[in-house]
């Protein structure tokens, strides 16, 4: 029967090697050549609305990369579905709803009225777009416009 | 009671009951928004109400916690808290730090991070409290006569959490980079070393309350502790699948979060098992409740529900939908809210001298508050799966769906109501049992 000095053992052996094994992975993970995100497109401008993202909580109701509140859409490929919907006028329509003074309420759900500037509005697009690009392993396809075409059959489209 | 230090305790469990409350307003003011009834939005957005509903859930676990560790500890290390004055500054200061964040939530001063929301600032005090706590606590364990391995355990479980704390902390620029470490936090908290906590917690309360021998408890600990790192640590990787990290996570992350509802299957085996082998049959009804219970509902909301969403190809479809809110909601409750009830219920009587060890209130509180959670788990598993299929699989829209799916926070509500009855119950009976005194003082052994 298992003594304690082993219980003991199988827990401070597990967890060191588990736990090494997991710095491992993340070095590896988050080194250049992995790079999934085109780190090179991180401009000031992106960076700025990730900030005006963070301080005004918008996660709070939103998500993005699939992480938030679940109360209003996801914003990963925001600008692809809103490009669809509305005429190629995304962009145009985001902006209008982060400058208007008066709360946005689709289907009677409202959003805060932030009423930012424009240069805020466009840091916040230029967020989107940089996020809209990242290699999601599938979940892209799943929240963004093209979600029912077959990743393999992506080639062939763009030939 | 067998310390004077250990009344501190009383005074962070009642701060612990009191932000308990306050989350439960919160949590129906955003059931209330889903269900198509936003009249606060001027006031209290659905973000403020977010923030604040998973804020005070942090806050009032980690005070149950901290009062459990000034209960445990000076019982464990026999000897008294090394200042009880000290622990006095920390309580005080816990509750300002809390009540400031929460406040700000309000007026818009956030991070903006879901869970970790408490602006920078008021980070570092964070920090500078729990310090003041490990040190009041560690300094108890190392001075006193004994280190048990519950003692042990439960201390390294706090140490870990507060260390674990930083990672949070660092400033990225890149949004993935961003919620890689944040999960540094989130995960391996509440699928981690808060796991230690509870596992000090419930060997504690089984070696009190069955009379089974504290070697065979503490062995079976280490081996739960054991299993869950094990799981979990790698497990974090569930988080990693569709964040834009590389595709190794869909493995690691797959293979080891299939493996983490083990540990909390043999937690609730050993719990069981313990309480059949016990002799002694500890007079107090409630905390066993409590304690049994955590044990099985933890395995049932943080096992077998997060199982259900953790393969990547369920996941896959599942990610960032309410099917995420189902899981949280009975896995918080059973593994870390039922066990601060837990170790409420058994050292009450013991600190107030009041020995109110069964009664109808206390047994509706457990009832009420059981049968209404599950009954809130399935209303957000059944509007989470039609979430899936018509937005994630029938392309329809956002707002569309949410408009199907407002009768299921309905639901959600009337068992909210439910939920909330047996919690005030629970607060009565927190209520009757009266303050500590040192009346309650008995013989040490």
């Amino acid at each position: 029967m298992l003594s304690k000095k082993q219980a003991r053992a199988f827990f401070l052996g597990g967890t060191l090697v588990t736990f090494l094994i997991f710095i491992g992975l993340t070095v590896y993970s988050l080194s250049g050549e992995q790079d999934q995100t085109n780190e090179e497109n991180l401009t000031a401008e992106v960076v700025r609305g990730k900030e005006i993202w963070e301080t005004n909580n918008c996660m709070g109701c939103h998500t993005i990369l699939g992480e938030g509140g679940y109360y209003a859409p996801e914003l990963t490929k925001v600008v692809d579905r809103l490009n669809v919907k509305y005429n190629d006028n995304g962009e145009e329509i985001i902006k209008g709803i982060l400058m208007s003074k008066t709360p946005w309420q689709p289907n009677g759900r409202q959003m805060v009225a932030y009423g930012m500037t424009e240069g805020e509005a466009t840091d916040v697009i230029a967020f989107f777009n940089w996020v809209g690009e990242i290699d999601l392993n599938g979940f892209g396809e799943v929240v963004g416009v093209d979600r029912k075409i077959s990743p393999l059959a992506k080639d062939k489209i763009n030939n | 009671m067998k310390y004077k230090s250990q009344k501190v305790a009383y005074w962070f469990f009642a701060l612990s009951m009191l932000l308990f409350g306050l989350q439960l307003v919160y949590g129906f003011i955003m059931g209330f928004a889903h269900a198509g009834y936003d009249g606060l939005h001027d006031i209290i957005p659905f973000n403020t109400a977010k923030a604040v509903h998973l804020n005070l859930l942090v806050v009032w676990l980690l005070s149950g916690f901290m009062g459990a560790a000034y209960y445990i500890i000076p019982e464990e290390a026999q000897r008294e808290l090394v200042s009880v004055k000290l622990a006095y500054v920390q309580l005080i200061s816990l509750a300002l730090v809390g009540v400031a964040a929460i406040v700000g939530f309000h007026f818009n001063i956030w991070e903006g991070r879901k869970f970790l929301e408490i602006p920078r600032g008021l980070d570092y005090l964070v920090v500078v409290n729990i310090l003041l706590f490990l040190g009041l606590i560690l300094v108890t364990l190392f001075k006193g006569k004994r280190q048990t391995t519950t003692a042990l355990v439960l201390s390294m479980g706090l140490l870990f959490a507060a260390l674990l704390y930083l990672p949070g902390m660092l400033p990225f620029d890149s949004q993935v980079t961003d919620s890689f470490f944040r999960w540094w936090v989130v995960h391996l908290w509440v699928e981690g070393v808060w796991e230690l906590i509870m596992g000090g917690i419930l060997s504690f309360l089984l070696i009190k309350l069955t009379g089974v021998d504290r070697e065979v408890i503490e062995k079976w600990l280490y081996v739960i502790v054991g299993l869950t790192f094990l799981s979990g640590v790698l497990g974090t990787g569930h988080h990693y699948y569709y964040i834009g990290v590389n595709k190794i996570w869909l493995i690691v992350g797959g293979i080891f979060s299939a493996l983490e509802p083990l540990a909390f299957l043999a937690m609730a085996l050993f719990a069981v098992n313990m309480y059949r082998k016990g002799e002694k049959k500890h007079p107090n009804k409630l905390a066993l409740y409590w304690t049994l219970g955590a044990a099985i509902v933890s395995f049932v909301g943080a096992g077998l529900l997060g199982f259900a969403h953790t393969l990547p190809q369920t996941n896959l479809y599942t990610h960032g939908t309410l099917v995420t809110a189902m899981h949280g909601h009975l896995a918080f409750w059973g593994a870390y809210a039922m066990i601060v009830l837990a170790i409420i219920s058994y050292s009450l009587p013991n600190m107030t001298g009041r020995k109110l060890y069964d009664s109808s209130i206390g047994r509706m509180a457990f009832w009420f508050s059981n049968i209404g959670m599950i009954g809130m788990t399935v209303a957000f598993g059944v509007a989470g799966v039609a979430q899936v299929y018509m937005e994630r699989i029938m392309k329809m829209e956002f707002m569309e769906v949410q408009k199907h799916t407002e009768i299921h926070f309905i639901v959600l509500i009337i068992c909210a109501t439910l939920f909330s009855t047996g919690v005030i119950l629970y607060m009565i009976d927190f209520y009757k049992h009266g303050t500590p005194n040192d009346e309650a003082l008995v013989a040490k052994e």
